[in-house]
């Protein structure tokens, strides 16, 4: 059986799984901005992921081509998470930290539910752009360009929002506001503002992985669900609130899917929950999390 | 959780009449349970309807143990449910289990699927929590999916109908509505005496202590995170034996029992009802129940529904039905 493994192929299955694992990476640093700033466990991600793709089908159908719904996806789901925020986490702060995990919760099946009243409850397919078709030379073999295109979208992503977050005065303000809102709002910063946009950017990025994964498994209102809960897990593994826990754990989760895939097929949904596993017994708090954010 | 849930368990000086009877229901709330559980069937004729309230109002007591009174959010406890209707199932597909080793199976599995998921869930705290018990209840599906000569994949799990049973010799007819009734709700009635007697005991005692002050609870020497696993175990049990009953009454376990929306059912009901009183539970399985038969008449969009439901009763209703009508009768 593990006669055709040749170490190309491994190779191969390794970049597969970075770009599997880049999907991850883009819905659980959403997470994880999310969360560091305003203690909120979005638990309607998955449905921003979906509402992404929907959008991106929606843009396309109407004329428009992938790179500008590239554009457009992540600024019009970032715009529902807005008023997300205004409108029904806000008046939640300061009571309870299940409070908004309950309401975003609720928010999921409203949002999974209004996708079917308007396009309907199958799937539908999703084209990879032509320019993106085909495979490229990667030394060890032939790579779908698609995918590629996936981890360096990532990395751009990535790229991009390190420089907001070091670089820009807001992005300062928000690393202040992740270690001490109190102090923040003492200085004259208008916090609540922050988290509004902390939110709008952390869905936007979800918004944009539901597009990139769009191509590889098509579009159907159910596709937030389950890999809620694997970017549930990447965070656990990387830690709550790390952005470059999400990044590494992220990655590597991606890549224990595509080769447990490999080797042992039948195992390739459980093994994350497994790594999962592992992860709590030998380090609760995540690969880079703090252990005072547990409580 | 917060402070404003325990006033429902709160000695205060009962102002009016409305007040000093709920304040004696409060008190003999397991015979007041009994009352109900008898004259039910006949306020809801339909018996199928009340069958399922029962079950999954003790779905959502096991999980209201968890959540209401230690203040532990599961986003997992479809495991608990499912996994305990399945494998009363398995006994009694796969063993030619009696029906009665059936529940004690269900029961069992749901103690010990609790048991590996508390175990490790109990590891993290607060907001960690709810992701890793919905992550491993996932992870629980995907199992009990795969495993497809034992559950029927896809397909569900289609157990043998119970058409006779003889509790203590006693020869019953399972397949008339009403008989299968009572004996469902005789269990549910075993189960909140057991939970009554859990909450009056010094352990009940350390729980909400543990809710309403983890801190402090430590700090008095009690073991909190034992305390903790130990209540998921007995969340676990009761759970369990929801679930075994539903396989029993339905004939099948659909694989969506395992499902992530199976969990959220289970929050939903006791959000609905009062989370950490002693009827809200079944007040909100009920209602939800209920409300699920009126609305799918109408509209198959019923899920759009119950998100609005979740919404509207985290933004302006967090006590639940059982649990406003507890606030205001003591104001």
């Amino acid at each position: 059986m593990l006669a055709g493994l040749t170490p190309d192929l491994i190779a191969l299955q390794l970049f597969t799984g970075l770009a599997l694992g880049a999907v991850y990476v883009l819905l659980s640093i959403g997470l994880s901005l999310i969360f560091g700033m305003l203690t909120v466990v979005n638990f309607a991600h998955g449905a921003f992921y979906m509402i992404g793709a929907y959008i991106g089908l929606y843009a396309l159908s109407i004329g428009a081509n992938f790179w500008v719904a590239l554009l457009v996806v992540p600024v019009a789901v970032g715009l529902v998470g807005l008023a997300v925020e205004r409108v029904l986490i806000r008046p939640l702060y300061g009571r309870g930290i299940d409070y908004p995990l309950l309401l975003t919760f609720g928010l999921g099946y409203v949002m999974i539910e209004v996708v079917r009243i308007i396009f309907g409850r199958t799937g539908y397919p999703f084209d990879t752009p032509e320019l993106l078709q085909g495979a490229v030379d990667i030394w060890v073999g032939y790579f779908p360009l698609y995918r590629l295109f996936i981890i360096a979208a990532t990395a751009v992503v990535l790229a991009g929002l390190y420089l907001f977050l070091e670089k820009t005065s807001f992005g300062l303000i928000i690393r202040a506001g992740a270690r001490d809102p109190q102090i923040v709002r003492i200085l004259g910063v208008d916090v609540s503002k922050v988290w509004l946009i902390v939110f709008g950017i952390g869905t936007g990025i979800a918004g944009l992985a539901g597009l990139l994964a769009a191509p590889l498994q098509g579009v159907a209102p159910e596709m937030g669900a389950t890999i809620l809960a694997e970017a549930f897990v990447v965070t656990v593994v990387g830690g709550m609130g790390s952005l470059l826990g999400a990044v590494l754990a992220g990655l590597l989760v991606g890549v224990v899917v595509s080769m447990t895939s490999l080797f042992a097929p039948e195992m390739a949904k459980v093994s994350i929950f497994a790594l999962m596993a592992v992860v709590l017994l030998v380090r609760p708090q995540g690969f880079f999390g703090r252990a005072g954010l547990m409580s | 959780m917060s402070a404003e849930f325990a006033t429902s368990r709160m000695e205060t000086a009962p102002a009016s009449t409305g007040a000093r009877l709920l304040d004696l229901a409060e008190r003999h709330r397991v015979l007041l349970a009994g009352i109900f559980l008898l004259v039910f069937p006949l306020v809801l004729p339909f018996h199928a309807l009340a069958i399922v309230i029962l079950t999954y109002g003790l779905y959502a007591l096991g999980f209201n143990l968890l959540f209401g009174y230690l203040g532990l959010l599961s986003f997992g406890h479809a495991a608990l449910f499912g996994g305990g209707a399945y494998l009363c199932g398995i006994s009694l597909v796969h063993f030619g289990a009696p029906w009665w080793l059936g529940i004690l199976a269900g029961t069992l599995g749901g103690v010990l699927i609790a048991t590996l998921i508390g175990s490790l869930a109990i590891r993290t705290r607060g907001i960690y929590f709810a992701m890793v018990t919905l992550a491993l209840a996932q992870c629980v599906y995907y199992l009990f999916y795969q495993a497809v000569d034992w559950t029927g994949g896809e397909n569900g799990l289609r157990l043998p109908s119970v058409t006779a049973i003889s509790p203590f010799g006693i020869p019953l007819n399972f397949v008339d509505p009403l008989t299968r009734y009572y004996v469902v709700a005789a269990f549910v009635f075993a189960s909140l005496f057991f939970l009554s007697r859990i909450l009056a005991s010094p352990f009940g005692a350390v729980i909400e202590g543990i809710r309403e002050n983890e801190a402090r609870a430590r700090a008095c020497g009690y073991d909190v995170t034992r305390t903790r696993l130990v209540a998921f175990v007995l969340s676990g049990a009761f759970c369990g034996l929801a679930g075994a009953l539903q396989a029993l009454h339905l004939a099948i376990v659909p694989v969506e029992m395992l499902a992530i929306e199976t969990s959220g059912l289970a929050v939903m009901m006791c959000l609905l009802g009062g989370m950490g009183t002693f009827f809200g539970p079944f007040v909100g399985a009920a209602v939800f129940l209920i409300l699920e038969n009126l609305v799918s008449v109408y509209t198959v969009h019923w899920q759009l529904v119950v998100g609005v439901v979740f919404i509207v009763c985290v933004l302006f209703f967090p006590r639940g039905i059982w649990g406003s009508i507890l606030h205001w009768s003591r104001r």
